[in-house]
């Protein structure tokens, strides 16, 4: 791990050998939809299976103190990976979707009344979208969406003319899973809360990728999923700034998320079990732990500059072929996300025939249709980098893409 | 890498010309029923036409985009469906279009090899799609 990281540049041979599923031959080109995960993750999360497997906050005896532990301590590790002020601040969620979810729920049918704006863009995943959309129906508020211009970036004067009209929400990722591009996050959160609005940013490609300081961000809400970011499945996280959170109600109520309960009525425990109820994802918890451990020491920076150098490389090659359309910003403008479209080869051909070159791609609207149709398709193929994606993996995807042109010539 | 169309297990040549030109492709005037299903997995759309006589499809055509393999398994299914009593028509299954179809389909890609055969389904029968059996 210390040799994993030098300076700024990944030391990506040495970061491959802990990701045993590499070693497989495949050339992962999808970890934007979920990425691989180190021994180091899955280690941590069998040491939990196999030394102190039992439930947490309630039992007398040493292993479940220990299963406790570690668990409380991947808050203490998340709230650092996102300078949060405090981990009363930091709620786990099952991803970016639960922690959404929870925030149209316990925020949203309190404060947003009817007639209210709500303001979301163009750009946003299926997430970012559809608990407003059912929000705004159940409450009578309103949404707006920020169109993209040709590059595949928000239209920064329209996001300014709708603030003019006071929204009470305004609901934007930090980088798009489907084009790549990288929003003014902090430019747009300052703007939105200068209008008076609350502001929850989509960080799921942006955690992984960027990493994020939420106070220097100014965000209210910032939510994440461990399983982009080398974690497992099941565990995100959601950020909320305390007195929001403490002024809103529970979510999902039950077990662990009380205080006291009494026929006439029950007290909430304190942030952030408040919104933690039932028997939790422990073992992931604890994974995701682990995969920030590995993130930060790596260095974020040294992460982000690695995919840039790959993007590039990616972009360069993607770029000189014939009947490949690109789309969304530039290489220096986006994260590493590639999405693209052959003329005359469907996507999902496309995945299908890298398949047997054992590169894994995704092709669809990736969750974004609102932006496929915007774009006017119906999906693309997509490829996305991490941080043990290599050149040659690049060149395979190149391989197939050729190989599909040779087929459906 | 090496396999040339002819060969191609999944391309097969037949498979990639009923994609490149696609049997009844287009819209019929005044259709007695027009139906159209999405794909859910990619948003491609597929939608049929039919005009209907006498209990037998008189004609038959096919709207929309997708992948080779959704393209040419609609391509395919109106071929057979035409001059064909609505009530044999009823009768064609999965295994009838995968057969068809003569490729091993994977399962992330069965929905596409299956898509028209449920516009046909609940569109013209207003049967129910169950299209989570046998996947
Ligand atoms: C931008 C964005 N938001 C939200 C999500 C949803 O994340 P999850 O499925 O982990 O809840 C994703 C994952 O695809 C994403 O890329």
């Amino acid at each position: 791990m210390a040799t994993a990281s030098r300076g700024t540049r990944l030391d990506v041979a040495t970061i491959r050998k802990d990701f045993p599923i590499l070693e497989t031959g495949i050339a992962y080109l999808d970890s934007a939809n979920t990425s691989q995960r180190p021994r180091q993750v899955t280690g941590a999360m069998l040491e939990y299976f196999e030394k102190f497997n039992s439930n947490i906050h309630r039992a007398a005896y040493h292993i479940a103190e220990e299963a406790t532990e570690r668990y409380e301590g991947t808050r203490e590790k998340v709230r650092a990976f996102i300078n949060a002020s405090s981990t009363k601040e930091v709620i786990y969620t099952r991803g970016t979707t639960e922690a959404i979810n929870l925030v149209a729920y316990s925020w949203g049918r309190k404060n947003i009344k009817k007639g209210d704006l709500i303001v979301l863009t163009i750009l946003d995943h299926h997430s970012n979208i559809v608990p407003w959309q059912i929000l705004a129906a159940a409450n009578g508020a309103t949404i707006e969406y920020v169109d993209i211009d040709e590059r595949g970036e928000l239209r920064l004067d329209q996001f300014h003319e709708l603030l003019k009209r006071s929204p009470k929400l305004v609901a934007f990722s930090q980088v798009s899973n489907a084009l790549g591009t990288i929003n003014p996050a902090e430019q747009m959160v300052a703007a939105a809360k200068a209008a008076g609005a609350t502001v929850l940013v989509d960080g799921a490609q942006g955690a992984p990728h960027q990493g994020v300081d939420v106070q220097a961000l100014g965000c209210d809400f910032y939510a994440f999923s461990g399983h982009k970011m080398l974690g497992p499945t099941g565990a995100g996280i959601l950020y909320g700034r305390r007195e929001l959170l403490e002024a809103m109600d529970p979510f999902m109520s039950g077990g662990d998320m009380i205080k006291a309960v009494r026929i006439e009525g029950t007290t909430y425990h304190d942030l952030p079990w408040k919104f933690e109820a039932g028997t939790q994802a422990i073992a992931e918890v604890i994974g995701l732990g682990a995969a920030v451990d590995y993130l930060s020491g790596l260095g974020m920076e040294a992460v982000r500059a690695h995919e840039r150098e790959i993007t590039e490389y990616a972009y360069e090659a993607l770029s000189d072929i014939g009947g490949l359309t690109l789309y969304g910003p530039p290489p220096s403008r986006r994260a590493g996300v590639i999405s693209f479209a052959l003329e005359g080869i469907h996507p999902h051909d496309l995945a299908t025939i890298a398949d047997r070159d054992q590169v894994c791609l995704r092709a669809g609207h990736h969750c974004a249709m609102p932006l496929m149709t915007r774009l006017g398709v119906a999906a693309t193929a997509r490829a996305s980098f991490y941080i043990y994606t290599q050149k040659d993996e690049v060149d395979r995807l190149v391989g197939s893409i050729k190989e599909a042109q040779r087929i459906f010539k | 890498m090496s396999s040339t169309p002819a060969d191609d297990q999944f391309y097969r040549e037949y498979i990639l010309d009923h994609y490149k030109n696609p049997r009844n492709f287009g819209r019929l005037e005044n259709p007695d029923i027009s139906h159209e299903e999405d794909n859910p997995l990619c948003g491609d759309v597929i939608g049929m036409e039919f005009r209907v006589k006498d209990g037998v499809i008189e004609d038959v055509k096919f709207h929309g985009r997708g992948c080779a393999i959704s393209q040419a398994a609609a391509s395919l299914l109106t071929e057979r469906l035409k001059g064909l009593p609505l009530d044999d028509a009823k009768k064609i299954s999965k295994d009838d279009v995968l057969g068809e179809l003569g490729i091993q389909i994977s399962p992330a890609r069965i929905k596409c090899a299956l898509l028209s055969l449920k516009v046909l389904k609940v569109g013209a029968y207003g049967l129910a799609g169950d299209d989570e059996e046998g996947e």
